[in-house]
């Protein structure tokens, strides 16, 4: 697939839009720099090497961490459901539906939820799946993909969350956004009372004591995993780490790097089903571990380390990339630099090949990554496997010619010279990947300097110069 | 001491060259210019095409094998070198060898100023308001960020005014700039906005590529701004 250049020359051309996007990407980048300062945490770069250092701990053993995960949450009344893919979750979900009769679930945000379609696979069979986070829920109604990892509906206005209203709840055009969250306030508290089961995200899955952690600022989550009668929950296999007292790690980075709150509102320690002891909490509880490509990506030494991710969306925000085309011209639901380098190895190199390549390789990703995952230096190793991949298929045409003259004139330096003297050593990239004509789309051309530094340089007669020579 | 003036600014930017040659000079270096130079090979390391970087970084090395010292007018070029060479010949021990070896002696042209020569005032004097851009690869990879602004505070006569968001890429990207004309000509426009609102009149990098695309841009909008490279100004008197 090529890029969808129509769609990110409309998002260009949108000053709406544009404004919308650098604005609230904006206002995340300020509020992270205020939490992660040396002023407010002088241990922030310790604890991103923790982080990244726990992380790769536990993706290298995954499985006893995996097993000792299962072997608490069940200890504790719950039930680990291990899932292939999407449809494997969905038929779960579906089939429990069915035995107990149920016809409706809430839901609040995950990610891994919406990389598998899970709202359309269960909706396709009649189970109707709401949708409680408050931009989750506009989208919902207005019939879109998350925009951003962190802030589903960050493209939104409150002009247009009012047109959403008006068009899906047949509601007066209400603009105020006080009043807005209220109406939607209105009708999900109806579904929490209704609902029969609640489906949640999990944040981090804890090994050592079998406990799910969601973090949250509206409440949702904590009123779709504990209203209901059933609590399911859905995590990629990559989710877990080993002890609690990691948490301590992982929590202080989390909400400074996705909102720039030190800590989120809420924060629930979800441990399986009621105790008997217990006034309130769900009858029973399953955690479905996902994996849908997440084994493929382990067998990789250096890429694995995509695995680390714990979805704060701090590389999307300070992505010039990402805040230019925004998060729909993206091809999955995972969007900015963690979306360009999971993307091809979920998916398949072949697919997506332009991903790896839309970056201006600035490593602002890198710079602000909690977990230190190395961004550019994946995005490269994809450029990398990209190349190979059309070498071997041999539709690679102009590209691996370009790059292979530029290497022989580059290694030939009285080609080189002579090529200089005609005007320019960059003529290889002019028919493919370096057209004066795109170039120019954009900016003035420079004027090519009459005479090059090499020709300079033989006509001031070597070096050996000395102080004031040059005219200076 | 010896040049590598890398091949933009051999070819597009030749005054830098000469300005960089200039400020050495007058520091009393005795500056050198090996003569088979060409490029760094980032084109095709940064484009996927390693086989062809790796050619490219391995004559690099020949050339400039027995340089003391290669002062470099880029960050990006420099850290190629110092950083990206070892991904290029992470499977050839030998030549790993030699680049870990090169490594130290290679220095970007503010670096080797500060830190080599030891000198903040070059005795330059350049009359006006300027304000400093934060290449990336300089900035995020060498950790060069306030070098480069010492080095302006001592010129006479010259006002330094911050930019907001310094820091962000001017959209250059290399190949990216014509893979994606659109989104790199916006980044590069949203980057001028951030320059025009200091008042300044020049725009000053320690990297030519990303002037280029400014320049361009700047010139596309009729802006009264100039991009120079520090160099240029450190040579001014």
């Amino acid at each position: 697939m090529n890029a969808p250049e129509r769609e990110i020359r409309q998002a260009i051309d949108d000053p709406r839009l544009q404004l919308a996007i650098y604005t609230a990407t904006g206002r995340l980048i300020d509020h992270r720099a205020g939490v992660v300062s040396a002023e407010a945490l002088p241990h922030y770069q310790a604890l991103r090497n923790e982080a990244n250092a726990i992380k790769k701990h536990t993706i290298e053993n995954l499985d006893y961490y995996l097993e000792q995960l299962e072997s608490n949450i069940v200890a504790h009344g719950g039930k680990v459901v291990y899932c292939r893919d999407g449809e494997e979750a969905a038929d779960f979900v579906l089939d429990l539906a069915k035995k107990r009769d149920l016809h409706m679930l809430v839901k609040s945000k995950s990610m891994t939820s919406e990389e598998i379609h899970f709202n359309e696979r269960l909706e396709r069979h009649r189970l109707e799946a709401v949708e409680t986070d408050l931009g989750e829920y506009i989208l919902q109604l207005a019939h879109q993909r998350p925009y951003h990892i962190v802030a589903p509906a960050l493209h939104l206005t409150r002009y247009d969350v009012a047109d959403v209203f008006t068009k899906e709840l047949g509601l007066e055009n209400e603009v105020v956004i006080e009043k807005q969250t209220k109406i939607a306030r209105g009708v999900l508290r109806q579904k929490f009372l209704q609902a029969g089961i609640g489906v949640s995200g999990a944040n981090f899955l804890v090994a050592d004591s079998g406990a799910i952690v969601v973090v949250e600022n509206e409440g949702n989550a904590r009123l779709s995993t504990s209203a209901p009668k059933i609590h399911i929950a859905i995590a990629g296999i990559e989710k877990v780490i080993p002890r609690a007292q990691d948490l301590a790690v992982f929590l202080n980075l989390l909400g400074r790097s996705a909102t720039g709150q030190p800590l989120t509102v809420y924060t629930s320690f979800l441990s399986g089903p009621r105790r008997d002891t217990e006034i309130d909490g769900p009858d029973e509880f399953y955690l479905l571990l996902l994996d849908n490509g997440r084994t493929k990506l382990l067998a990789d030494p250096e890429k694995r380390q995509s695995l680390y991710c714990i979805r704060c969306g701090a590389c999307l925000n300070h992505c010039p990339v990402y805040r230019k085309i925004g998060g729909h011209n993206y091809p999955w639901v995972y969007s900015g630099p963690i979306g360009a380098i999971i993307t091809p190895q979920f998916h398949g190199i072949t697919g997506d090949t332009w991903l790896p390549f839309a970056s201006s390789l600035c490593g602002a990703c890198a710079e602000v990554c909690p977990v230190k995952i190395e961004i550019p230096k994946l995005l490269l190793k994809l450029r990398e496997e990209v190349a190979q991949v059309k070498r071997n298929e041999g539709s690679d045409g102009m590209g691996r010619f370009a790059f292979q003259l530029f290497a022989w004139v580059a290694t030939h330096p009285k080609i080189y010279l002579l090529l200089a003297s005609f005007g320019s050593i960059f003529f290889p990239f002019v028919p493919h990947v370096g057209p004066l004509k795109k170039w120019a789309s954009q900016r003035s051309v420079p004027e090519p300097a009459k005479q090059s530094f090499h020709q300079y340089w033989a006509s001031r007669g070597g070096p050996a110069k000395r102080r004031g020579n040059d005219g200076a | 001491m010896s040049l590598f003036v890398t091949c933009i600014v051999d070819q597009v930017f030749p005054q830098v060259g000469i300005a960089m040659t200039q400020v050495l000079e007058r520091l009393d270096y005795q500056v050198d210019f090996p003569k088979a130079q060409t490029c760094c090979g980032q084109p095709a390391f940064n484009s996927g095409y390693t086989e062809e970087a790796r050619t490219i970084a391995r004559h690099f090395l020949n050339v400039f094998r027995d340089s003391e010292s290669i002062v470099v007018p880029s960050g990006s070029c420099t850290s190629m070198i110092s950083h990206h060479f070892a991904d290029v010949f992470q499977n050839d021990p030998k030549l790993l060898a030699e680049v870990q070896a090169l490594e130290p002696r290679v220095w970007e042209f503010s670096r080797f100023l500060l830190e080599a020569a030891g000198v903040e005032d070059v005795g330059a004097r350049f009359d006006g308001v300027v304000t400093y851009h934060d290449s990336c690869h300089a900035l995020r990879e060498l950790h060069i960020q306030s070098g480069p602004r010492k080095l302006l505070a001592k010129v006479r006569g010259l006002t330094l005014a911050e930019m907001g968001a310094a820091e962000e890429c001017c959209g250059f990207g290399g190949t990216f700039s014509i893979k994606f004309p659109e989104v790199s000509g916006a980044m590069a426009r949203t980057k001028i906005e951030s320059i025009r609102k200091t008042g300044a009149a020049t725009v000053v990098s320690i990297d030519s590529s990303c002037l280029m695309q400014l320049q361009g841009v700047i010139d596309r909008a009729g802006l009264p701004i100039r991009t120079l490279h520090l160099a240029e100004v450190l040579a001014s008197r």
